[in-house]
């Protein structure tokens, strides 16, 4: 009876798991089946979900028409770069709040990870003013900057997390070892707390690769990345549903692919700490 | 050289006194172990001592020289923690040898010196290996190995022997002991074991509420404590104690009597009790005794005791082994 009931309460977890995971990955879904429609098919009344004729003419045109690899190349600079430039401020901010804490550290945490709950609109004057002053607008080193500090309180908030894990005494001990501060951090802690390091990173470069505010307000042609390059896909002459998809599936499918293949990693560097 | 010289030392915590004026020379090449209970504050001025908690106010003095305020990695001091805290990314080899490269000591050398800890410390066979692959014995043997590579004036030891099961303590007990004879090197040993004290202890230091009850050779800790807590914890099983009406002679409010210095009779004695559990070690047996109008005594006799559960019988303290505390607790002279 009690296996039933186990079977049974399985099959519903299993059922709902599915169902959400179907109704998150459906737009995605029905982006990817619409790039490889027609115009008129991707507007029809009555859309088809497999029963069309599969066609590459919208990538053609959108290879065509815009510097894709332009763009994909900025959005690689700029969420590498900001991730990598944010890793070197968050990795010994991190580190003096895990391991040499003060009574206000823990506001201090809180504070920063305030700072993400500010709607980004609110400090667009000021930003886009520093921009255009220190002639950074349309620029892949303005866009890096913008991103690291944006990204910097969830680093900082991560590697603190992974931290807070590794015992203070193997880092004393290097400290009685004679190791200095430097190489406590280089030798003894950021070996340990590789994994760590490495789902901030991913997950970085994730969170960058799909920002679009800022992008779209600080770049032009010069420095726009992939997500910069969608929205250019919605003209004031009507939107091209099928094109539009095209350079969405292009813009979003490398992200997609790295994120398939990291999943596993960021998922316990996102638990991490979470459960012991 | 390998002294160490406090003097007034104190540590704060907030409000909080965790170490109240301390002084203490160790001298060189001696093995001192902090004893004590937990919260006593033996760790805190261990870590004091290797630089890893500031001292809130007094000196300390390594090899004549004030190193207060030295950075731990230039004490000259090598510390084996309770954790063991070894390099769980590196291997062996690469443990041993991290000291001595942040030493910027030549590779040649390196080597040479690995290979002598390994084979004093059995670790030949597995200088490869990571520590995880390691048992608890071993890890404590690479840990007291890149503590001994580098040579230190003194090494500095936080119970290092608790996260090991009995038999491998008493196994590490006699290595760090010998290791101490053949380095003839400083130790500074904490440990809440009066027993790991007792036996590895050239002096002791008795660690109480922050403050050094008594310092003095192991034998002189059992034989004549300072007061009835340092009675109380040195020896085991511990010693028993009696409360009395104030004595008006020389002011004994208790008595203490060791369970080897009661002597058991059938016939009459100056306590009359009932035998409650028996531990039979073999070589030696321990009788807990119910003592009419008193605590329960702990007694000691030969292997072959042949007494059983129940068993009424009497019990009389060897006069001259008796210690007398006055009302706070100090040792009175005895004058019997």
């Amino acid at each position: 009876m009690a296996n039933n009931n186990s079977i049974k309460t399985k099959l519903i977890y299993t059922f709902i798991a599915w169902t959400i995971s179907g109704l998150i990955f459906f737009p995605i879904l029905w982006t990817l089946i619409t790039s490889f429609k027609t115009e008129a098919e991707a507007i029809s009344a009555s859309p088809s979900l497999f029963m069309f004729d599969w066609t590459l003419e919208n990538y053609e045109d959108v290879l065509a028409r815009s510097p894709y690899f332009n763009h994909f190349w900025n959005s690689i600079v700029i969420s590498i770069g900001s991730s990598i430039l944010g890793l070197l401020i968050a990795i010994p901010a991190a580190w003096s709040m895990a391991f040499v804490q003060t009574k206000r550290t823990k506001n201090l945490l809180m504070w920063m990870l305030s700072t993400k709950m500010l709607p980004p609109v609110g400090v667009l004057i000021p930003i886009y003013l520093l921009f255009r002053d220190f002639g950074l607008l349309d620029t892949k080193v303005g866009l890096v900057i913008v991103m690291t500090l944006i990204n910097l309180p969830i680093m900082v908030w991560m590697l603190y997390t992974y931290f807070r894990e590794i015992p203070n005494e193997v880092l004393e001990a290097a400290r009685m070892d004679g190791a200095s501060i430097g190489e406590e951090i280089l030798y003894v802690l950021l070996p340990i707390a590789l994994p760590g390091i490495a789902s901030t990173l991913l997950l970085n470069v994730i969170l960058a690769w799909n920002e679009a505010f800022w992008t779209l307000i600080l770049t032009a042609a010069n420095a726009a990345p992939l997500t910069a390059f969608i929205a250019s896909y919605s003209s004031p002459e009507g939107l091209f549903y099928a094109k539009l998809s095209a350079a969405s599936a292009m813009a979003i499918v490398p992200i997609l692919i790295l994120g398939w293949f990291s999943q596993k990693q960021l998922v316990r560097g996102l638990s991490f700490g979470a459960v012991k | 050289m390998g002294s160490i010289h406090l003097k007034q030392v104190t540590k704060d915590f907030g409000d909080v006194s965790v170490i109240k004026p301390i002084d203490l020379e160790i001298k060189d090449g001696e093995f001192i172990v902090f004893v004590g209970p937990s919260g006593c504050g033996k760790s805190t001025l261990l870590r004091m001592i290797a630089g890893l908690e500031d001292t809130t106010s007094g000196t300390i003095e390594i090899d004549g020289q004030d190193a207060t305020t030295t950075p731990p990695a230039k004490r000259g001091l090598a510390m084996v923690f309770q954790s063991y805290a070894l390099y769980p990314h590196m291997s062996v080899r690469n443990n041993i040898a991290f000291p001595l490269k942040r030493a910027k000591i030549n590779d040649d050398i390196i080597e040479e010196k690995i290979a002598s800890v390994a084979k004093t410390l059995n670790l030949t066979d597995y200088l490869d290996r990571k520590p995880g692959q390691l048992s608890g014995g071993q890890r404590q043997r690479v840990a007291i190995g890149r503590a001994i590579v580098r040579q230190p004036s003194a090494f500095l030891f936080d119970e290092p022997l608790s996260n090991l099961d009995a038999s491998l303590r008493v196994n590490m007990r006699l290595e760090i002991s010998e290791l101490h004879k053949s380095l003839n090197t400083t130790m500074v040993y904490v440990t809440h074991d009066q027993v790991e004290a007792m036996t590895m202890a050239d002096r002791i230091a008795v660690f109480n509420g922050g403050i050094i009850e008594q310092v003095g050779s192991p034998l002189e800790l059992y034989n004549n404590p300072a007061n009835r807590f340092v009675a109380g914890f040195i020896g085991s099983p511990k010693i028993n104690f009696i409360d009395i009406e104030p004595s008006t002679i020389d002011g004994t409010c208790s008595l203490g009597i060791r369970p080897e210095h009661i002597e058991i009779s059938t016939t009459g004695g100056q306590w009359a009790g009932k035998i409650g559990v028996i531990e039979h070690l073999g070589s030696e047996t321990f009788l807990h005794v119910h003592v009419d109008g008193h605590d329960t005594f702990t007694v000691k006799t030969s292997g072959d005791c042949p007494f059983k559960y129940g068993d009424e019988i009497y019990l009389s303290p060897q006069k001259n082994k008796l210690l007398h505390f006055d009302a706070t607790g100090k040792t009175l002279p005895n004058i019997a």
